[in-house]
């Protein structure tokens, strides 16, 4: 269901369908009523990436190769996964270059700590 | 003041030089373009300038495909700058997904577009059904009759496309090869002259301010499209104002007089022809030869395709016993597209005269005086026995047996 406030007639709309960012300059930090920030697309996600610390090292590869900017890196490391944003790809998990990953994708319904026991155990390589 | 003129130097240049010298003055920050027969040269001369160090720091894009070149327009004209593009023919019609992205995002492009028939068969030469099959992209359309309209309107067309209150893409149609090719005298103004008129590129939402990030080429479902949409068109239809007012402007710049709809001997003609492109020239001959033998004929040129001037159409033809239309283009199925723009006027505004078709020119087949004279004399017909005795749509230099459509 559509927020009323964004139902505007032809005339209030900015020319050319343009959205802004944000409200006035982007320093202050005020998003704009059309900025994705406050639009949760979670409800696009059949399944969903879990991460499990103790497999990181951090190489960022998620957080570059994520479509959405739904990989949340701070201070160079791995954070969070913005579960308003992730569409559930899977692109994060498929670039993991860790064995095991440390990024899987599990159902919706799963809890991550059921996810992270389950969590398989590192390959060994096989014989060419 | 009669010096207010700016200073002017005759030269002989023909359609596509003018087009190029004219992209040259205004100062583009990209052109993105890709060659095709008749607007090669267009493309030719302007990487000339830009080789010899003439564009004063303009980009010159090039790229692989027509798709591409207006894909790069837009993104370089929402990027931020002036921006403009030729082509012509299968190179228009390969572009065509794009110049709707381009007027949806409002994106004040100049292309000059060099007039040429569309395959199949293949034919390089000119008619109008690159620009009929543009007619509902959202661009404003003008049409320049020779060599000297195309230079000209070029500044008018920068300057009314980069208005504020505008900013929707300009193209600029001249004729393949009648125009383009066909070397004539062409008053040119100073650089700095001409640059001035245009005026410096004013900015709008341009993606690369890092402050005011912006997102260009939404989706915008059932909820909100019809609304976009129709803030477009009504910006299209407004344009004519505008578009009035930088013709005015350009007369007191130049001297030369534009207008959306351009009369000759209309005021008192019984018999008038409707039409675009260099035909108007033939034409005009056709008159003047006409009115010599005490004909009350006269000529109608469409300036301005889109938006269709239908006030201004009115106006000049409300009198006219018998108009003829002129459609450079195959109907396809039904009446040409300017036929249909001029019987909407007509019914709109109560106009009751004999109105005829002519189908002529296309892929570059010679329209003569003898042709227009012909027109004319058809025209008479139905003035003198006050109905329609000629078909709807009739084909002029067709060789075969006489077509007749409706």
């Amino acid at each position: 269901m559509t927020e009323a406030h964004l139902l505007k007639g032809w005339e209030e709309f900015e020319a050319g369908a343009i959205l802004y960012s944000f409200e006035g300059q982007a320093e202050a930090g005020v998003h704009h009523v059309n900025n994705s920030i406050q639009h949760s697309v979670a409800d696009w996600r059949a399944e969903k990436p879990v991460f499990n610390d103790e497999h990181c090292i951090h190489c960022q590869f998620c957080w570059v190769y994520c479509p959405d900017t739904a990989i949340i890196s701070k201070d160079k490391k791995f954070d969070h996964v913005d579960y308003v944003h992730c569409k559930g790809c899977g692109i994060c998990v498929d670039v993991c270059p860790t064995n095991p990953k440390a990024l899987l994708m599990f159902t919706e319904q799963t809890p991550d700590e059921e996810a992270i026991r389950n969590w398989p155990a590192k390959e060994t390589k096989k014989d060419a | 003041m009669a010096n207010s003129i700016a200073p002017q130097k005759r030269v002989v240049w023909d359609g596509n030089m003018a087009a190029s010298q004219a992209m040259r003055q205004a100062q583009i920050d990209v052109v993105a373009a890709y060659p095709i027969t008749p607007s090669t040269p267009i493309v030719q001369n302007y990487s000339q300038f830009v080789a010899d160090g003439d564009v004063n720091g303009g980009e010159f894009v090039m790229v692989e495909s027509e798709h591409s070149a207006m894909s790069a327009c837009v993104g370089a004209s929402a990027g931020g700058g002036r921006v403009a593009t030729a082509t012509s023919s299968q190179g228009y019609a390969l572009m065509v997904e794009v110049l709707y992205q381009a007027s949806g995002m409002r994106l004040p492009i100049v292309m000059n577009v060099v007039n040429r028939a569309l395959a199949s068969p293949l034919n390089i030469h000119g008619d109008h059904s690159d620009m009929y099959l543009g007619r509902d992209a959202g661009w404003i359309n003008f049409s320049a009759f020779n060599p000297q309209e195309v230079y000209d309107l070029n500044f008018v067309a920068f300057k009314t496309a980069e208005d504020l209150n505008v900013r929707l893409p300009v193209a600029v149609n001249q004729d393949g090869f009648l125009t383009s090719h066909t070397a004539e005298v062409v008053e040119h103004f100073d650089d700095q002259d001409a640059y001035n008129f245009i005026g410096d590129y004013i900015n709008k939402n341009p993606m690369l301010d890092g402050n005011n990030p912006v997102t260009y080429g939404a989706q915008t479902e059932g909820e909100w499209h019809f609304e976009h949409k129709m803030r477009q068109n009504h910006a299209l239809v407004n344009s004519l104002d505008i578009i009035k007012a930088n013709f005015d402007a350009f007369e007191k710049f130049s001297g030369r007089k534009y207008n959306a709809v351009e009369t000759y001997k209309t005021e008192d003609a019984d018999e008038i022809i409707v039409c675009m492109g260099s035909v108007f020239g033939t034409t005009q001959i056709t008159v003047d030869k006409l009115r010599a033998e005490g004909k009350k004929v006269g000529l109608v040129g469409i300036r301005v395709w889109r938006p269709f001037p239908k006030a201004d159409v009115a106006a000049a033809i409300k009198n006219a016993k018998s108009v003829a239309v002129l459609d450079r283009s195959a109907p396809m199925g039904t009446t040409g597209a300017l036929y249909n723009e001029i019987a909407a006027v007509m019914v709109e505004n109560s106009i009751s005269l004999n109105l005829i078709d002519f189908i002529y020119g296309l892929g570059g087949r010679d329209t003569t005086v003898e042709h227009i004279t012909g027109i004319f004399a058809d025209l008479k017909e139905c003035s003198d026995a006050g109905k329609r005795v000629k078909p709807v749509i009739q084909t002029i230099n067709l060789r075969g047996k006489t077509l007749t459509f409706y």
